[in-house]
């Protein structure tokens, strides 16, 4: 029985780790916090925002949620801080900061 | 019944590569392995065999290519040489991390430079390593006998590691010497399909190999491959077991050679055995107690066997065929000697590097050899612990 990826952690011993690390399921990176490696963080605002949605394709992390045609705020846990929105938005809607 | 041909140590790996039918071969010549692929086109061609037989543009690529074959479900292989060996070095880590029982053959040719297209061990020492199983043969049935046993040692399913069969370069590559091959069909047999249980075509079961291993998680996957390699030890001799039983050839990790009660030792690889062996017989002949030890696999290391095989021994000459510049010695002394550490009663040892990049050995030398580990005996003096032999030197007494 393969183990999913939801039962591999970092306290695992190496006994119970998958040969290879092999991943047996597609959509895992779901369930690893990348945005723990950012060091600038995109923030929104709501108010420039006119929801032309060029921030979207952009985001290399598929890390700004879009649904019924609307943005909404930024998916911190994958979002890594890349700053592209912030280069691409035409509305200055997007502001990125060092995260202290 | 097996039947007798004559055949060199490259068309005895064809053919059983033939026999064997894998699913992808991805291939890029490189002297002295380019007869390799060379045959097996022809079995493709005659279509006596139905693998993809892929030609790249790099042995980097044909490592590569294989990796993605093995991932994908598929029998994969490759052969190569000196500098091919070493452009595959990167992915090498990536096969055995990935714990893709790829296997490939080595006709073993010295690394540049000078250039040079002859035999040692340097392209495949390099590998040490890699994280490949390290299967070493003396002739041309040991090559054939070897690679019909490697792709079973790779895939046992707690080994899950790629192997290397290595062949002499010329010497074993490109001789003629009788030989026995076993009938298609046995082969077939023994062999058998390769089922894993997981792969990337699979459809109902979607796979990612090779991920990202951060360093919460490196260390685990470091000691799970080295349990892996623990692990081949046992695997390669179970295989050999049944290979023995079907076939009737027995192997080991190591060939001890009139060992019983020898006080004087050579511990060397491949071709040279036959010399040494013969050497080893006329000192019998005389009353010198000598034997050999000739180290079949070097991936897994059989440390703990070769220190029971050496405990009785009173010197011990390890014959490199490969420089490694440490100053100290060669990786096979490194090995050796390492292994016989925790001896409480240990043989003196010396390391002699010989016959870089396809310089004779002979049994002269070998007889040399003994000699010297008789005047260590003797006199208690170990002398130069490292040194080289075969070479044309201003020095007269380090012959």
């Amino acid at each position: 029985m393969n183990k999913k990826a939801s039962e591999i952690n970092e306290s695992l011993p190496w006994q119970e780790l998958t040969p290879g690390c092999e991943i047996y399921e597609g959509g895992s990176s779901r369930l690893t916090m990348t945005g723990e490696w950012r060091s600038k963080i995109p923030t929104w605002d709501t108010s420039k925002c006119k929801q032309c949605l060029l921030c979207t394709p952009f985001c290399p992390d598929s890390s700004i949620p879009v649904s019924g045609g609307k943005r909404s705020d930024f998916d911190y846990d994958h979002c890594k801080g890349c700053g592209i929105c912030y280069k691409v938005c035409p509305f200055g809607a997007i502001d990125w900061k060092e995260v202290h | 019944m097996s039947i007798r041909d004559r055949l060199s140590g490259n068309e005895a790996i064809a053919t059983a590569m033939r026999q064997i039918n894998p699913d992808v071969f991805a291939m890029f010549p490189i002297t002295p392995s380019t007869e390799i692929p060379q045959y097996f086109a022809q079995y493709v061609a005659d279509g006596k065999v139905d693998t993809e037989f892929i030609c790249v543009e790099s042995e980097h690529s044909s490592m590569s290519a294989c990796i993605g074959a093995e991932a994908a479900g598929c029998r994969a292989i490759t052969a190569t040489s000196s500098a091919g060996l070493s452009f595959m070095n990167e992915v090498l880590y990536v096969a055995a991390s990935a714990r893709l029982p790829i296997v490939l053959a080595v006709a073993c040719r010295a690394l540049t430079g000078p250039i040079n297209i002859n035999h040692d061990y340097s392209d495949s020492m390099a590998e040490r390593d890699s994280g490949f199983i390290q299967i070493y043969a003396e002739n041309n049935q040991e090559a054939y006998d070897n690679y019909l046993m490697a792709h079973r040692i790779g895939e046992t399913p707690d080994v899950r590691l790629p192997v290397m069969i290595c062949e002499d370069g010329f010497i074993t590559s490109h001789a003629l010497e009788n030989i026995e091959l076993e009938e298609d069909e046995a082969v077939k047999a023994f062999v058998g399909e390769y089922h894993p249980e997981n792969y990337l075509l699979k459809h109902e079961n979607p796979l990612a190999v090779g991920p990202y291993g951060t360093s919460p998680y490196y260390m685990e996957a470091r000691v799970a491959q080295a349990e892996a390699m623990k692990n081949a030890k046992r695997a390669i001799l179970d295989v050999a077991a049944d290979f023995e039983k079907t076939f009737g050839r027995k192997y080991g990790l190591f060939e001890a050679y009139r060992m019983e009660d020898a006080e004087l030792a050579i511990v060397l690889m491949g071709s040279s055995a036959g010399t040494a062996k013969a050497a080893v017989d006329e000192l019998r002949e005389s009353g010198v107690k000598a034997g050999l030890i000739k180290i079949r696999v070097f991936r897994p290391f059989p440390g703990e066997e070769l220190a029971e095989a050496l405990k009785d021994c009173k010197a011990v000459a390890v014959l490199d065929k490969s420089e490694g510049f440490s100053a100290c010695g060669g990786p096979l002394f490194a090995e050796t000697a390492s292994a016989c550490i925790n001896l409480t009663q240990r043989p003196k040892m010396v390391d002699i590097v010989y016959g870089l990049g396809g310089r004779d050995f002979t049994v002269a030398q070998a007889k040399r050899v003994f000699a010297r580990l008789e005047k260590i005996v003797s006199t208690g003096e170990v002398g130069p612990i490292y040194s080289h032999m075969g070479q044309r030197d201003l020095r007269e007494d380090v012959q």
